[in-house]
């Protein structure tokens, strides 16, 4: 009781709501604008938030990431281009729709099925995230280091990219993060003699580069790229028969976002594809899919919005991110202070509870801005590129360069943008970069601690049942793309 | 699926080193090696003060991995190569040497210029021609920036010849 009472506390402070309200309309300005999306987005406001204390912070970043994940969806159905890769699976069905002229009904699903999915992750959140954070007080950091080794072998089944070049990423995330003075011992380590660089290589230059300063790139070479738009005159509820054909296809792709959010590393992306395809499975007219099915986006939606509420779960519990998003939100706490993990759950619940409050708000709001709004946020797709691409380098610049003051900063950001652009040409995903960077420290903390408590023998990590158990699910992640793959070529 | 299958061929016939399989790969597997070599530059700490593995261990450990990850992507290329990417256009080029432009403009004129001269400069490549809206990216947009950071933020941005005016 006590806990649902911290969780409408958001409800009842104007800040919070002020925040909650900017945070969700400039979410849905992310997700509609392809190229950006909440993962961009959240990085650059990262610096604004320095000037909010940490629960309007940590709700302008969650509200940005609820709506921004809805708002993919719009571009999706009406421009045949996802805003958000995780809006990849609306295209499938959305777009034939909106062609058949009914773009209002489309988008209308979009809107309750995502809203669905996001409300329905927040409830797993809020059971689950206090079950997952008690049973981290189990966890040494042998447990540790084996749960962070799960997590980034999870990369290899991210959907993006094949699954060598995504570890190949992580690896090269996590051998980002060990730039700078060792943290155990004070040497400098692929500093090249830069005094800048023994701080380490921070984590906006990287996100802002690889992701916003990439697609500027991308967009250089999609400058004549027309798009056929598709009017849209209002949208629309679905109606009765509407609801009653996808129902079930939208608690059940809630359920599996939700978990696929829950899984390290995984995110929307992943979970809308299997959400589609699941749907499409147990759908008794799944001819209809790819032609405008509404069972489609309803699936594909539920289960990108409920990866939301999922991936906070061991973000929050233990510190580990749950998409590229909640990495961003995962540097946002730790910027202000906040350590993720077991302990802010005991010391800290009326923060916890007031980020799920304004989570399932949040959901709420973007679903009442879609629903009166989306017409004038699809407009927002004709800013044209040469206009709005020079602004986010402005943006992009300036607030890079605010975290440190640091001109080395923006120089890396460009960096990592080149970089970036190439990655993506040649198939590595630049998402498991990110999540190497933010699980480096982790990882190579928690080793170099075990091995010190293990007297330097590493066999002493499987006397460990949970750190053996982190293992063995590792290994599972890393056969499931081989096992997947020989299933496919069997088809 | 004609034309990936068309690029595929296209891409069998070209010699080895041509090919963006062993262009990618060479280059990671080269930066790596450099970097592998660099950690051997690492200090060593004593071994009254080590605690657990040496500073050099676990980036060499990491740079191994991803020599042999990428020695496996090639050889799994050789079996399956990639498609041929199109040629970049001039205006991605354009745009890499606008970044450069950049980071010379901030380091010896001013941070405020090099934004501006960017953002026109892409903007005009990128199509736009109109004056206004040349004028809205290049100054309008970026002097909002600029004092919002500065007056918000308290941002202090690196003295130039532009930020040396408003600052004084």
């Amino acid at each position: 009781m006590d806990n649902l009472l911290l969780m409408l506390a958001p409800l009842f402070s104007s800040k919070l709501l002020l925040v909650l309200f900017f945070g969700t309309l400039f979410g849905l300005i992310l997700g509609v604008l392809p190229g950006l999306g909440p993962t961009t987005g959240g990085a650059l406001i990262l610096p604004f938030t320095m000037t909010l204390d940490p629960l309007s912070a940590i709700v302008l970043l969650t509200s940005i990431y609820c709506a921004g994940t809805y708002g993919g969806a719009i571009t999706a159905v009406l421009i045949n281009t996802p805003g958000t890769p995780a809006a990849a699976a609306t295209c499938l069905d959305g777009y034939p729709l909106a062609q058949k002229g009914e773009a209002g009904r489309a988008l209308g699903m979009a809107t309750v099925s995502s809203t669905v999915g996001g409300i329905f992750s927040v409830v797993i959140l809020v059971f689950f995230a206090p079950i997952l954070a008690q049973l981290a007080y189990e966890f040494g950091q042998p447990e540790y280091f084996a749960l962070a080794i799960f997590g980034l072998t999870m990369l290899a089944s991210i959907g993006e990219g094949s699954p060598i070049k995504n570890l190949i990423a992580g690896a090269f995330g996590i051998l980002i993060s060990t730039v700078g003075k060792d943290f155990m011992t004070s040497i400098d380590r692929f500093t090249f003699g830069i005094n800048e660089l023994t701080e380490g290589i921070g984590f906006i230059p990287v996100v802002v580069g690889l992701f916003a300063m990439s697609e500027m790139l991308t967009q250089s070479t999609l400058i004549n790229q027309v798009f056929n738009r598709i009017a849209l005159k209002a949208i629309k509820l679905p109606s009765k028969e509407d609801y009653k054909k996808t129902w079930k296809t939208i608690l059940r792709s809630s359920g599996i976002g939700s978990f696929i959010g829950v899984l390290p590393a995984e995110g929307g992306t992943v979970a809308s594809l299997i959400g589609y395809s699941e749907a499409k499975r147990f759908s008794k007219n799944p001819e209809e899919f790819g032609k405008g099915s509404i069972e489609g986006i309803a699936g594909a939606e539920a289960a990108n919005n409920a990866a939301t509420g999922g991936a906070m779960v061991p973000t929050l519990a233990l510190g580990i991110p749950g998409s590229a998003t909640t990495a961003v939100i995962l540097t946002g706490l730790i910027i202000h202070g906040v350590r993720p993990g077991p302990d802010l759950f005991r010391e800290q619940p009326d923060f916890l509870y007031g980020i799920f409050g304004a989570m399932l708000i949040a959901n709420i709001l973007f679903f009442i801005f879609g629903f009166f709004g989306a017409k004038i946020f699809a407009r927002i797709t004709l800013v044209p590129n040469k206009i709005l691409w020079p602004m986010i380098f402005a943006v992009s610049v300036c607030g890079t360069y605010s975290l440190n003051q640091s001109i080395i900063d923006v120089w890396i950001m460009l960096f990592f943008g080149v970089l970036g652009f190439f990655m993506r040409r040649y198939g590595f995903s630049v998402v498991p970069v990110i999540i190497g960077l933010i699980l480096g420290e982790l990882v190579e903390g928690t080793l170099r601690q075990s091995l010190v408590i293990f007297d330097g023998n590493w066999l002493m990590f499987f006397t460990r049942p949970i750190a053996l158990t982190f293992f063995i699910l590792s290994l599972i992640a890393l056969a499931f793309p081989l096992i997947r793959s020989r299933k496919l070529k069997k088809k | 699926m004609k034309n990936v299958q068309k690029s595929k061929r296209a891409n069998k016939g070209l010699p080895f080193f041509f090919k963006d399989e062993f262009k990618v790969s060479f280059v990671i597997i080269f930066v790596s090696v450099v970097l592998l070599i660099t950690t051997f530059t690492f200090d060593i700490v004593p071994p009254i003060l080590n605690r657990g593995i040496q500073p050099a261990t676990f980036p060499k450990a990491l740079l191994i991995l991803i020599i042999a990850m990428t020695l496996i992507v090639y050889y799994l290329a050789t079996k399956n190569p990639w498609k041929i990417e199109k040629k970049l256009p001039r205006s991605f080029f354009l745009t890499v040497f606008s970044f450069v432009l950049f980071i010379i403009v901030s380091k010896t004129l001013d941070f405020f210029l090099a934004i501006s001269a960017l953002s026109i400069f892409v903007a005009y490549y990128w199509g736009e021609k109109r004056l206004f809206y040349l004028l809205l990216v290049g100054i309008i947009f970026p002097i909002i920036v600029f004092v919002f950071f500065e007056t918000i933020l308290g941002l202090r941005f690196p003295p130039g010849i532009i930020t040396n005016i408003y600052y004084s």
